[in-house]
């Protein structure tokens, strides 16, 4: 009898008959995604950019980008009559007239939103796990790139409506833009086309570069985004067999797809479940926007409260010379500051490598505490970012607590440089505490040891008082680091096995120790029976270089710092200041 | 030649897991279905023209479905399977190499090559400068645009109705928007907000005394920090009479002080508010004395000229 054929076979062969792809789609297939719930924030970022798309074809047939004054005859009562520009009543009509036109518009702005908030946390979770070092960092810029994208594109987009809170907004921008220092009010009226509120061009050039370049820019940039993580493989956490020539996982097919998609759907679910139910931008209830009109307690979409924030903290000052006006003020808040953050972000690789003298590739993560330095440094910038996006809301405090405005500015123009120091000590003390205080008791002493008695036999040690009995602590390396150390094991692996030698040649292996160490000759390699060992400057053997099922394998021989008991160590000068105040302390008492 | 032994580069299994659960099948079955009913319900509900709310639910109910019969799926249906995957490191140095002297290869045979780099610089600066230079064009028209304002001498204010009006039309602590009659309201240069104080409060500049009427101050409405329109007066009628009046602008806060000429008192902002002398006409109703005491509007390099 001759089998059946699968019902899906008739597809494969389709394929690879048209196509000849079977290699590729074979490789596709077994692609293999590491496991992490970390991972899929980048995911969800991009599909709300799918969502935005579709949602965002939909509207666009409906909206009219023009300024042009208008009498509004729609269905909602409170506003007929009323003299609105094009745009602003297009929207209205799109909401009210058009069926599921509020739902996709709803969604639209739900799905801007959380895109921004998916694109952060992304950032977020690569900046603190140093998923951005080598090779990744040219993928690290091109995401970075993305997030200012999406925040020029959201606050176009909302801009678009001209309602009056985006027409404060973008009043707040022109005069953005017009602070750049000597050329800003040529800018200005160059993107405008005239002076505020500028000429009747500027409508269709906001919605030509909301709804086609920022959007083709973007996809080409997550397709380059894509096309790299595909080249590079995924990151992984430390686990299991896991290691940095490696990948563990779960392959495309079909578990992978199949969960993959279903974060699709739930991310589409959230945002049209937002967009039915939860409202978002009411404009009929704003109305339209005129230069003469504001209101009080208007707040951007959240993704712009750290410029709003920055613009309201700055000093009413701006240096005059001649007349002639240096640095207008909403210069430092609107340009200056998030120059300075894009800056750092788009540094932040090449700062790493300088402070960790790390040129080597990296595909295992760091855990957050495992470089306490770096993820106090990065907390402390983001502290930065977060009281400036929350200066921008200090009003909201006055009206809920009653605080007064001026005083929480006065406070908050001085602690926007202590708190992120402060910030900076305490998540180094805790990430130090967690990543080498697993080990130690806390408090007292409550089990007992075992020691192997010199004689043979073991022997119960009993604690005199509840304190801990002294055990020599087993040393780590003398003279470097832990995580030097490390890093020279790496640098070991990776060169022995992409040179794959018959034999060692053991003055090139200690010319890469020395160079992975920053040219400091602080261990040997010295050759042994099986291959060579890593000697630290006291003779210690602290990692073994042997050949092992084909492949060179580097071993650590002593344990990894945080397995290690804490070390009695030379007390710091600040405790020997204290013993010594407590000595003439007690000498002083009767 | 070096090439990678042949098993790297493809996944190999590590673990392989069949979960054969019949009652996870069903479950998929359901969720699928009612994916599809959710989704049935939406159409409906859009030929129905039901309410924003409906439709938002019912989209959002089947897409939450499927979701979770793709997750249940992914999960607890098809096989689980962890691969692991060896990779190759990235550089290939015997590659590198090559590519390194294909790219030398190019200068074979150049002996004046630091004459070249300089006329390329040349040329580079030259083009640049003749490329941005053309921008300076639009230098004197923009800071013409920018000052022009509507405001003359002899012009009347007018109300947003279009009305013109006078002081007996504003009670004390109130205040109201006006424009130059005839005029664009859109420009910055446009909207001033008059407020009304007690006369014997005003404290303004010796050259501007006569510019209040009965206690009646014009300002420009435009923020000069970033051209919000200054759209709050504080003037407390009843004890404590603290804080002292102002004008305020919602979207920094930038705060202004009526009573001498507009200077600031709190915020972001660096210039005062541009100050409008008032006269009063035969009828008593609001005419222009002259143009506005400064620029309106957010601040650029010639702002104070």
């Amino acid at each position: 009898m001759i089998p059946r054929p699968h019902p899906t076979d008739d597809a494969v062969r389709f394929v690879d008959d048209r196509l000849g792809a079977s290699k590729a789609v074979k490789k596709a297939l077994r692609y293999v995604f590491p496991d992490h719930w970390s991972f899929m924030l980048g995911e969800i970022a991009l599909y709300c950019f799918a969502v935005l798309v579709a949602t965002g074809i939909f509207l666009a047939l409906f909206y009219s980008p023009s300024d042009s004054d208008v009498i509004y005859r729609g269905v909602y009562e409170p506003l007929r009559g009323a003299e609105v520009s094009e745009s602003f009543g297009s929207v209205v009509n799109l909401s009210f007239d058009v069926p599921a036109g509020l739902l996709i518009r709803q969604t639209h702005h739900w799905a801007a939103d959380v895109f921004v908030a998916a694109i952060v946390l992304h950032l977020l979770r690569v900046f603190f796990t140093a998923a951005f070092r080598k090779p990744r960092d040219v993928n690290y810029f091109v995401g970075v790139t993305m997030l200012g994208l999406a925040l020029v594109e959201g606050f176009l987009g909302y801009s678009l409506v001209d309602d009056l809170l985006s027409g404060m907004g973008l009043v707040i921008a022109y005069s953005v833009l017009m602070s750049v220092p000597l050329i800003g009010a040529q800018a200005a009226v160059l993107v405008w086309g005239d002076a505020w509120p500028g000429s009747p061009e500027l409508w269709p050039r906001m919605f030509i570069v909301h709804v086609l370049v920022i959007p083709l820019i973007l996809g080409g940039l997550i397709a380059t985004h894509l096309t790299m993580i595909m080249r590079h493989h995924h990151t992984q956490f430390r686990g299991p067999r896991r290691t940095e020539h490696n990948v563990v996982g779960t392959p495309l097919w079909p578990a992978y797809a199949l969960r993959s998609l279903g974060l699709a759907a739930a991310v589409v679910a959230v945002l049209v479940l937002l967009g039915g139910l939860v409202q978002i931008n009411p404009i009929w209830e704003w109305g339209p926007y005129h230069t003469a009109d504001a209101t009080n307690g208007a707040q951007p979409d959240w993704y712009l409260g750290w410029l709003i924030g920055g613009l309201r903290l700055v000093f009413g000052y701006e240096p005059v010379v001649f007349g002639y006006t240096l640095v207008p003020n909403p210069f430092w808040g609107g340009v200056a500051f998030p120059l300075v953050v894009f800056g750092i972000l788009y540094a932040w690789p090449w700062l790493d490598r300088r402070r960790e003298r790390d040129q080597a590739h990296h595909q295992l993560l760091d855990l957050p505490r495992d470089n306490p330095r770096r993820t106090a440094l990065g907390a402390a910038l983001f502290a930065w970012v977060a009281i400036v996006f929350f200066v921008g809301a200090l009003d909201r405090i006055y009206f809920l607590l009653g605080v007064p405005y001026e005083g929480q500015i006065w406070f908050w123009r001085f602690g926007i440089f202590v708190v992120p120091v402060l910030v900076y000590f305490v998540v180094r003390r805790v990430t130090t505490e967690l990543s080498v205080g697993r080990a130690r008791v806390l408090r007292g002493w409550y089990g007992q040891t075992v020691r192997r008695a010199p004689g043979g036999g073991f022997e119960v040690l009993t604690p005199p008082d509840g304190a801990a009995p002294s055990v020599p602590a087993p040393e780590g390396p003398k003279g470097v680091t832990d995580t030097e150390l490390g890093r020279v094991i790496n640098a070991l692996t990776a060169t022995l096995n992409d040179q794959r030698p018959e034999r060692l040649d053991v003055d090139r292996l200690q010319s890469l120790v020395t160079d992975s160490l920053g040219g400091e000759e602080k261990l040997a390699v010295v050759p042994d029976l099986n291959g060579a060992q890593v000697l630290d400057t006291r003779g210690e053997r602290l990692a073994d270089i042997r050949f092992a099922g084909g492949a060179w394998t580097v071993e650590r021989a002593v344990p990894a710092r945080d397995e290690l008991p804490a070390s009695p160590r030379e007390p710091t000068r600040g405790e020997k200041a204290r013993a010594r105040a407590r000595g003439a302390w007690r000498k002083l008492r009767p | 030649m070096r090439r990678r032994p042949p098993g790297q580069d493809e996944a190999t299994t590590w673990e392989r897991e069949v979960p054969r659960s019949g009652v996870m099948e069903g479950l998929v079955a359901l969720l699928l279905a009612v994916a599809g009913v959710c989704a049935a319900a939406f159409a409906v509900l859009y030929v129905l023209d039901a309410s924003t709310q409906l439709l938002g639910l019912s989209l959002g109910l089947a897409f939450a479905a499927l979701a979770a019969a793709l997750v249940v799926a992914g999960k607890r249906v098809v096989p689980q399977e962890t691969a692991i995957l060896d990779k190759p490191p990235l550089p290939d140095p015997e590659e590198r190499e090559e590519v390194r002297e294909l790219v030398r290869d190019a200068g074979e045979g150049v002996s004046r090559r630091g004459l070249i780099v300089g006329a390329a610089g040349v040329a580079g600066c030259g083009l640049g400068a003749a490329l941005v230079l053309p921008i300076a064009s639009l230098g004197p028209g923009a800071d013409a645009r920018l000052a022009r304002t509507p405001w003359r001498r002899g012009r009347y204010l007018v109300d947003e109705e279009g009305e013109r009006f006078g002081p007996d039309d504003l009670a004390l602590g109130g205040f109201l928007t006006a424009f130059p009659e005839g005029a664009d309201k859109e420009e910055v240069g446009s909207p001033v907000i008059l407020a009304r104080l007690r006369s014997q409060e005003l404290d303004l500049p010796p050259e501007r005394r006569g510019w209040a009427q009965d206690g009646v101050v014009a300002y420009s409405k435009i923020c000069t920090h970033a051209g919000c329109a200054v759209a709050m007066f504080r003037y407390p009628l009843y004890p404590p009479q603290t804080p002292p009046p102002a004008l305020v602008c919602p979207c920094h806060y930038s705060t202004f002080d009526p009573r001498n000429g507009g200077e600031r008192t709190f915020g972001p902002a660096a210039r005062a508010l541009p100050q409008l002398p008032l006269m009063l006409d035969a009828q008593r109703r609001f005419v222009a004395g002259g143009p506005l005491s400064g620029r309106p509007g957010p601040s650029y390099l010639t702002v104070r000229k």
